[in-house]
């Protein structure tokens, strides 16, 4: 029997590399379920920050206190940020058979469910790499990413996320965010 | 001091902070005179966070940045002699480093709160969280607290600084956190407004101090005729700890309706089997308890905080009617029977007629991952060693062998 320790928490793992910003948009939205009242966990997959090599982090959401410390090895979400590991990384690996898979990719969701043979749960995909470029001429994909993913699951508010990456970069760069975050989910498909 | 009251709901801020900077914000707010420390990973962010506090003068504190760990121990006992409030920081090879110090900090009855996100040692170089750091340091002299959470090291980190600078102590503490799993993990955490933690905690009033005025010395030689008194005197204020400690944590239960004891019992009452361990293993623990009592199983988790003075007494009470106790621990000492927390649970236990058998595991070593699943592994292997009625003195889990 598969016994179940992540009972009434809400598990994401993230995929990047290093220098994404893998690790910041975790927090960020661990910060934005916090402001909502729950109780949250966000901490990387444990080493030394290498700018470009993959990196994963890890959140767990709840409206009671969390007392697991390890990683998540069966998610209910998983994002990956970066399109070039697709074909490195299998981010299917472990998520529930009702869990949520969003990616930054410029294919469908069909194309993602058979190359990671997932025909559970909802896949999201969305091509934040051009939204980020369109929008704030950097490669700076993590937030449209997340905006697709804060969407697709409705843990949190978007409202709540937005306010979250407004606070921690004021000014222009806050704005260019949201207003990237913004168009990642009218882009976002679901399938 | 004043009395102490609640704080009302709407004057604690929630901020979702790491461990590190959880007890970094501790530290800005127990006003400290003197912060000496060298940064390591994983506590590098403690000392980062304040030295900011610092540079923005928030804090009326000198921050010594020396260019050690051994200087950094020594800087603080300098501070502490003179009566300031001294707190330091380390990790792994630089808690090692500081190894003569530290022996000192305790035998002068120094007050120094020293915060540990525990670390494996060298070789080879590893980043990774265990406990062989703080085990080696057990005999040191100084008070020993393990936390489990952002929330807990933050409180406890208060409340160090009451029970050191008591003069029933007068011993110095280490505050420690698990490397990376909790010192890099954002969790949700209260925080006290700075007034009620500077009213809690008051000024410190040091016993005695070096002045220029009244010169006196302070540690130095004693030999054959007093030496072995002076470590009596040690063992003493050890034995007080206690006592002082049961009393803050009453004064701060008032404030924040936080309480924490020297160990927290988890669904012991009727277990016959009792998972004994520390820091962030024992909320993993916890939530694998709860799962296996759903299944019927009649488990539950003696998380211990106060490794040094050992609760001896108070252990024995709660375990001696189990059938078995199961030590999860992140350290091996090489070629001893067993490993240093079996070890004293062993020694707790001797004199019983009647004893519950102990299984050790040694885990995570290097910050290898110990999820629910391991517990699990251990819990079964436990039962089966029941049948037997026989079990090793410690076995290692979770390693290619």
């Amino acid at each position: 029997m598969a016994l179940d320790f992540a009972k009434g928490i809400t598990e994401f793992r993230w995929h990047g590399r290093g220098g994404q910003g893998v690790i910041t948009s975790n927090q960020m939205l661990g910060k934005a379920a916090l402001a909502e009242g729950n109780y949250i966990q966000a901490f990387p997959e444990f080493g030394p920050e290498r700018t470009g090599a993959p990196v994963r982090a890890f959140l767990r959401i709840s409206k009671k206190p969390i007392q697991v410390y390890a990683q998540v090895y069966k998610p209910d979400v998983v994002v990956c940020i970066d399109p070039t590991l697709l074909d490195v990384v299998n981010p299917a690996e472990g998520l529930k058979e009702d869990g949520i898979l969003v990616l930054n990719t410029d294919k469908s969701p069909e194309e993602m469910r058979k190359k990671f043979n997932f025909m559970g749960g909802k896949v999201v995909t969305v091509d934040a790499s051009t939204i980020a470029m369109d929008i704030m001429g950097r490669p700076f994909y993590n937030m449209p990413t997340m905006a697709a993913a804060v969407m697709a699951t409705g843990t949190v508010k978007i409202e709540t996320v937005i306010n979250e990456v407004i606070e921690r970069y004021p000014g222009k760069v806050g704005q260019l965010n949201k207003a990237a975050m913004e168009r990642a989910i009218e882009e976002a498909q679901t399938g | 001091m004043t009395a102490v009251k609640r704080i009302p709901k709407d004057q604690i801020a929630i901020e979702g902070l790491t461990g590190d900077a959880a007890i970094a914000h501790a530290l800005k707010q127990c006003d400290l005179d003197v912060l000496a420390a060298y940064p390591i990973t994983p506590q590098t962010i403690i000392v980062e966070d304040y030295q900011k506090f610092a540079a923005n003068g928030e804090v009326h504190c000198r921050v010594i940045p020396v260019e050690s760990e051994h200087s950094a121990m020594s800087a603080c006992i300098g501070a502490s002699a003179v009566g300031a409030r001294v707190a330091t920081a380390s990790a792994s090879a630089g808690l090692a480093l500081m190894w003569e110090i530290l022996y000192c900090a305790a035998s002068m009855r120094m007050p120094i709160i020293f915060t540990v996100a525990n670390r494996a040692l060298s070789g080879p170089i590893n980043i990774h969280n265990d406990w062989s750091d703080t085990y080696g340091a057990r005999d040191s002299g100084f008070i020993q607290i393990y936390t489990q959470s952002c929330q807990e090291a933050y409180d406890t980190t208060i409340m160090a600084f009451k029970i050191a600078e008591d003069h029933k102590v007068l011993l110095p503490i280490m505050v420690c956190i698990d490397g990376f799993i909790l010192s890099h993990n954002v969790e949700r955490v209260e925080m006290l407004p700075t007034k009620a933690v500077e009213n809690f905690l008051g000024v410190r009033e040091p016993f005695i101090k070096l002045d220029p005025d009244n010169p006196i010395t302070m540690g130095p030689l004693a030999l054959t005729d007093y030496y072995f008194e002076f470590k009596e005197q040690q063992e003493r204020a050890m034995e007080a700890v206690p006592e002082v400690f049961a009393q803050v944590e009453t004064d701060f239960e008032k404030m924040t309706g936080r309480r924490y004891g020297m160990f927290e019992e988890y669904r012991t009452d009727d277990a016959e089997i009792i998972i004994f361990t520390h820091s962030t293993p024992g909320g993993t623990a916890k939530a694998t308890v709860d799962v296996l009592r759903e299944k019927g199983e009649k488990v539950g988790v003696l998380r211990l905080r106060m490794f040094r003075p050992f609760p001896t007494k108070e252990i024995v009470e709660v375990v001696k009617n189990a059938k078995a106790v199961i030590v999860f621990e992140k350290c091996r000492s090489f070629g001893a029977p067993s490993n240093p927390l079996a070890l004293e649970l062993r020694t707790a236990l001797y004199d019983l007629e009647k004893r519950p058998m102990v299984v050790d595991f040694v885990i995570g070593l290097g910050g290898r991952d110990c999820p629910p699943t391991t517990i699990v592994e251990g819990y079964e292997k436990t039962k089966e060693y029941l049948k037997k009625g026989k079990a090793p003195l410690y076995e290692t889990m979770g390693v290619r062998k």
